[in-house]
């Protein structure tokens, strides 16, 4: 299969989309203090993958771990443009949305090892990592479930008078199921705050999305039910933020819901034992010459003018921030077959 | 206490409306649920009292309003999902079965979804195989669901009201032939908690479990047997999920003796369920074998006689009443 859509695939974006991505390239438009924020959550994100990774080979990690690689941009950008007090509901592919949204790297990792000092004592893994004391509805090992859930947070919100954005993160996968369409159909009925975010890798599993669909832009999806809707690099997470604070302003004004699609690529499979050997060469070198975690970098060095011995410090805080974690998850214990056995008592 | 004859369906509207005056959290959606009032009028006149914020129509999209509800649901609110019938429900299973009876699990105990899906099951009048399921097996079997049946206007009332304070997942089954029934229900605040069973009528001779629309029939099939000398118990557990195991053993080990009606077809029933928690925790009490009586394993057709042939009725529960007393083998004998 040649992939021949590749020049220029970021670029030719909506009309907003490409306005969000000039924005996004003015120098002096950040403050320094944002721009690292935007890095250190990018870069947490890629080291939580690449190291979790190491760690699944290791055999530390067992059942399925979806890898976020290449698609950091989105969850930062999205989710340095919320508030607390929002909701976030998240894919199977959600530790990147989890970080972004601030998670404590120890519960996360404590989880993946299956440890009572896990966010889901070990019940969960890493499909199912959750804290809705902060908003976050969870990850979903349901392709498309986690749409009609944040609809329901956003409804929740409207009912107590609360201007909380409820933003899901879905996928293209996901855009061909059933309650794509019936949840953001009542988002839009109801003027919901909610932030439909479409992160388009253009795989499902393996399937490419010219299979899928005849139309690859999937952002016109909700322009045909009367949502606001638009496309964004998803490889740029400054052009996402911007978008995503547009589209939360929308929303907080009564204007809402907003759909937006966020062009990316995986850097690998669909998930850790996959090669993704059916993903074009060419495709991925396009899309790894705009990778969201270097743009993230480049912006806090060259906007911020940041140097790279301040840069190489917070990725070396990061990188012990993980090992630290790992540790702490390595000590900690499992819940007992007495303790869960006393759980299953109250089903 | 002082207490009121009404009809289920007003039963069913108090409870809303009790709750929904004394929690902010608690709203309604469903397919014509508010100006209309519902199908069966359960939520008539609950719009022009808590407005169209907290009662609100939705598009035919089970799958999507269900999801909507468990949503809302976890982000710690109380909504009341109405379906037309359960047999609606099947298009929003992946939400109720992955996403709402897992939650609390795959978060280790902490997430909860107070989630109420109202809807009705059973056969009545003609309105064929895709309106006339009792499909409580299907959520019985999915561990995190609690599974609501009521038979009286008071049960209605007192389970609906404690539904809408409780935190897990309901499937809260209501029957069509029941909405106009008519039964005593107390004054004031009734709340009935779940796993809690309630004798119907008390007797020594033998025990008959009924729930929904098969609780009529059975107190009926009771009466018709104490004209002969036969003195019957019928237990409405009322709750599936949690089941006051309790209260039926207590029953069986007076009567030892028992007969289980159900309206869902036989297969993979509760009844069968029910039947086994008997003879593993009373083999050696009971004089004679469990008894089930149970809709045929077959879709219900539209044809009104044979939509009668194909769920329990009273000659079926008195004629298995008397097998459990040996009674018809007797007769047949002295014939």
């Amino acid at each position: 299969m040649t992939f021949s859509r590749n020049e220029g695939e970021t670029e030719n974006l909506s009309v907003l989309g490409r306005e969000m991505s000039a924005r996004a390239s003015k120098k002096n438009a950040y403050s320094q203090e944002f721009l690292e924020k935007i890095f250190r959550t990018a870069f947490k994100i890629r080291t939580f993958e690449t190291e979790g990774i190491k760690l699944y080979r290791q055999g530390l990690i067992r059942g399925y771990f979806h890898p976020y690689l290449g698609q950091e941009g989105i969850a930062t950008g999205v989710c340095a443009a919320l508030k607390e007090g929002d909701y976030i509901a998240s894919t199977h592919r959600g530790h990147g949305h989890c970080i972004a949204w601030g998670a404590d790297v120890n519960k996360m990792v404590a989880e993946l090892l299956q440890k009572d000092t896990g966010y889901c004592r070990g019940y969960g893994g890493s499909m199912h990592i959750a804290d809705i004391s902060v908003g976050n509805l969870g990850a979903n090992g349901i392709v498309g479930a986690g749409t009609p859930l944040g609809v329901g947070a956003a409804l929740a919100a409207q009912v107590r008078g609360s201007d909380a954005v409820t933003v899901t993160f879905t996928t293209d996968g996901a855009s061909n199921n059933g309650t794509f369409l019936e949840s953001l159909n009542l988002a839009a009925i109801w003027n919901l705050n909610f932030i439909l975010v479409i992160e388009n890798n253009q795989y499902a599993v393996s399937t490419r999305i010219e299979e899928s669909t005849r139309e690859t832009d999937l952002y016109k999806r909700g322009t045909a039910i009367g949502v606001e809707s638009h496309q964004v690099d998803g490889n740029d997470p400054l052009a996402v933020y911007e978008m995503t604070l547009k589209a939360a302003e929308t929303c907080r004004a009564g204007k809402g819901p907003v759909l937006i699609e966020a062009k990316t690529f995986r850097h690998m499979g669909h998930h850790v034992n996959d090669p993704g050997k059916y993903m074009p060469e060419d495709k991925l070198a396009y899309y790894m010459a705009r990778d969201p975690v270097d743009r993230a970098r480049a912006s806090l060095r060259e906007m911020a003018d940041v140097d790279d011995a301040t840069i190489a410090a917070i990725e070396a805080e990061i990188a012990e921030e993980f090992e630290k974690a790992v540790e702490f998850s390595k000590q900690s214990g499992e819940v007992t077959a007495e303790e869960f056995r006393a759980f299953a008592a109250t089903y | 206490m002082a207490e009121r004859e009404i009809m289920y369906r007003d039963a069913l509207r108090e409870a809303l409306d009790e709750e929904m005056a004394a929690n902010q959290e608690v709203f309604i959606i469903g397919e014509g649920i508010a100006e209309r009032g519902g199908s069966y009028k359960v939520t008539e006149g609950l719009l022009a009292k808590y407005g169209p914020g907290r009662v609100r129509d939705t598009p035919i999209a089970e799958a999507g309003m269900i999801g909507v509800g468990v949503g809302a649901a976890i982000a710690g609110a109380r909504p009341v999902v109405e379906i037309l019938y359960v047999d609606f429900a099947m298009l929003g299973m992946d939400m109720i079965v992955n996403q709402a009876a897992k939650f609390r699990l795959m978060t280790g105990g902490d997430g909860r979804v107070p989630f109420v899906m109202r809807t009705q099951g059973g056969t009545g009048g003609g309105v064929a195989a895709q309106h006339s399921q009792s499909l409580e097996a299907l959520f019985y079997h999915i561990p995190g669901l609690r599974v609501v049946m009521p038979s009286t206007p008071a049960d209605a009332k007192g389970l609906l009201k404690y539904a809408l304070r409780q935190q897990d997942p309901v499937m809260f089954l209501e029957h069509k032939h029941l909405y106009m029934t008519k039964g005593p229900v107390p004054d004031g605040e009734h709340v009935i908690e779940f796993g809690v069973g309630d004798i119907k009528r008390a007797g020594t001779d033998v025990t008959v479990i009924a729930w929904s629309n098969m609780l009529p029939r059975t107190l009926k099939a009771a009466e018709e047997l104490e004209a002969q000398g036969i003195s019957v118990e019928v237990i409405d557990p009322r709750t599936l999920v949690p089941l006051d195991r309790e209260m039926i053993l207590k029953s069986v080990l007076k009567t030892r003796r028992v007969v289980i009606v159900q309206e869902a077809n036989r297969r993979g029933g509760v009844a069968s369920d029910i039947a086994s928690i008997i003879q593993e925790e009373a083999f050696y009490d009971l004089d004679a074998p469990v008894e089930i009586v149970a809709g045929l394993d077959i879709p219900v057709p539209f044809n009104l006689a044979l939509e009668a042939a194909s769920v329990p009725q009273q000659e079926d529960v008195v004629a298995a009443v008397r097998r459990s007393l040996h009674l018809n083998a007797i007769s047949k004998a002295a014939e």
